[in-house]
């Protein structure tokens, strides 16, 4: 395990909420890490809809969630927030008045007098094929991520999904695996065209197959797969032996350990006050569409709100023997000076 | 979310001319509710506490947990996904020839009496 890293405070979900979180401590000289499980800052903007429209950001009659994403990085980039990506926050202990020690998946600890969960809708993890009788595979031999390359050198693989995840995973492990079948339910890929081009040809040279259809049922022992069955666009159905399989179906929301931190939820939702918008542990606030309170809308704009709240209280913890004055950014020379702009 | 949250149902529109739509579950649970011109399959199964329709990104398809299969017989009345759609059905689960994304069905008098069934599992 890596030393623990010391820091002001820790935010859990660099989705919008969180990066501005980073803006509004950041006037208050407080220092941020923050965590995320996807391999990219923006959350739901980014993961859900880079692409779409956003028409209710104040000031901004219209923006995409890619265009909001890198508009808050630019905004945040004075007060050099440091990233954990790809990471997900496993536990939170209170270990002083206020003293919080944050862990991750990846073994890595954290230290920070203030923590903030902006975790929205939860982790995103991937989704699981709703195959009957998948679950003992699942993390033997059924895997729904590839961490190491080398677990499936010299194995009949199974690859299942359209997407880039799964184009680009049949193209890395085709090389080392025995044998590599893609499945898919149609042909046509949404995968970026020069993988799906590849993928092809390897399939015209007999280097790998691909299946149409979908994934009906698995067939094995103690956890380890044996064969899988396929169904066809006509119902046929088609029996493919293979020692591990990959389904690729994207991500979904799900709560995760948040559950487990020690604080009642009210319908998977954190309550917090309306004052700092701090939860019922001194110290541990959560913002934007994870919390709940009176009147709450799960808005972007709710969640910048809280998140300015939030940074005045975390000031008294972070530095409990200074007074803090309110500043306006437009008139106060030390505020533009943080920013870089004085 | 970026969408404001809709708790109002419609008063706008006059009950006589509001198009009902059939929802079946997969225990066999079977909701009939009226459904705003211009709203979409999705809105009204939210609005009526289906609770098997998930739609996890509110509606702008990308996220494949809104999923339903269309009645056989009203498929060619609710019509074929487009592209986008067709590509997001990529990560669904059973997807069946009538399958569609109810966040992208709009509600038109002609689905008046519209069929949809919805699966065990939306990917949650």
């Amino acid at each position: 395990m890596s030393e623990a890293i010391k820091t002001d405070v820790v935010i859990i979900g660099a989705g919008p909420v969180g990066l501005f979180a980073v803006f509004e401590l950041g006037l208050l000289d407080i220092k941020a890490h923050l965590i995320d499980i996807l391999d990219k800052v923006g959350g739901q903007c980014a993961e859900l809809y880079p692409e779409k429209p956003i028409y209710d950001i104040p000031g901004i009659p219209f923006i995409t969630g890619h265009g909001l994403t890198e508009a808050l990085m630019e905004q945040i980039k004075p007060f050099k927030p440091t990233f954990h990506l790809n990471e997900m926050v496993t536990t939170v202990e209170k270990i002083g008045e206020p003293l919080f020690r944050v862990a991750t998946d990846r073994g890595q600890v954290f230290e920070a007098k203030v923590v903030v969960i902006g975790a929205g809708g939860g982790s995103f993890q991937p989704k699981r094929p709703p195959i009957p009788g998948i679950e003992p595979y699942e993390n033997k031999s059924v895997h729904y991520a590839v961490r190491k390359m080398d677990t499936f050198r010299d194995k009949r693989l199974l690859i299942v999904g359209g997407g880039d995840s799964a184009l680009d995973w049949t193209l890395n492990l085709q090389p080392i695996a025995k044998r590599l079948t893609l499945v898919h339910r149609r042909d046509e890929f949404r995968g970026a065209p020069d993988s799906v081009n590849k993928m092809r040809e390897l399939v015209a040279t007999g280097a790998m197959d691909l299946k149409i259809g979908q994934v009906s049922a698995v067939e094995g022992a103690d956890g380890q797969l044996a064969a899988a069955s396929i169904k066809g666009k006509d119902n046929a159905v088609e029996r493919v032996e293979c020692d591990a399989m990959l389904p690729f179906f994207g991500l979904t929301m799900k709560l995760g350990p948040v559950a487990d931190w020690g604080l009642t939820l009210e319908d998977n939702l954190i309550p917090v006050d309306t004052a700092a918008f701090e939860t019922s542990i001194p110290g541990l606030f959560a913002i934007g569409d994870i919390n709940t309170y009176p009147g709450k809308l799960k808005l972007i704009l709710s969640g910048f709100h809280e998140a300015a709240l939030m940074a005045q209280k975390a000031y008294h913890y972070v530095y409990p023997e200074k007074r803090l004055v309110f500043q306006y950014t437009t008139s106060s020379t030390s505020l533009q000076k943080k920013l870089g702009v004085a | 979310m970026t969408d404001v949250q809709d708790i109002s149902s419609s008063t706008a529109a006059k009950k006589e001319t509001m198009p009902k739509i059939t929802f079946i579950e997969h225990d066999g649970t079977v909701h009939t509710v009226e459904a705003e011109i211009g709203s979409t399959v999705m809105e009204t199964a939210q609005r009526n506490n289906v609770t098997s329709i998930v739609a996890e990104c509110g509606g702008s398809c990308t996220c494949a947990t809104c999923l339903v299969h269309v009645d056989e017989a009203w498929s060619p009345i609710v019509g074929p996904p487009s592209d986008e759609e067709e590509d997001m059905l990529d990560f669904a689960f059973e997807v069946t020839p009538t399958s569609r994304l109810s966040c992208q069905i709009k509600v038109t008098e002609a689905l008046d009496g519209l069929i949809v069934r919805t699966p065990a599992y939306q990917g949650r």
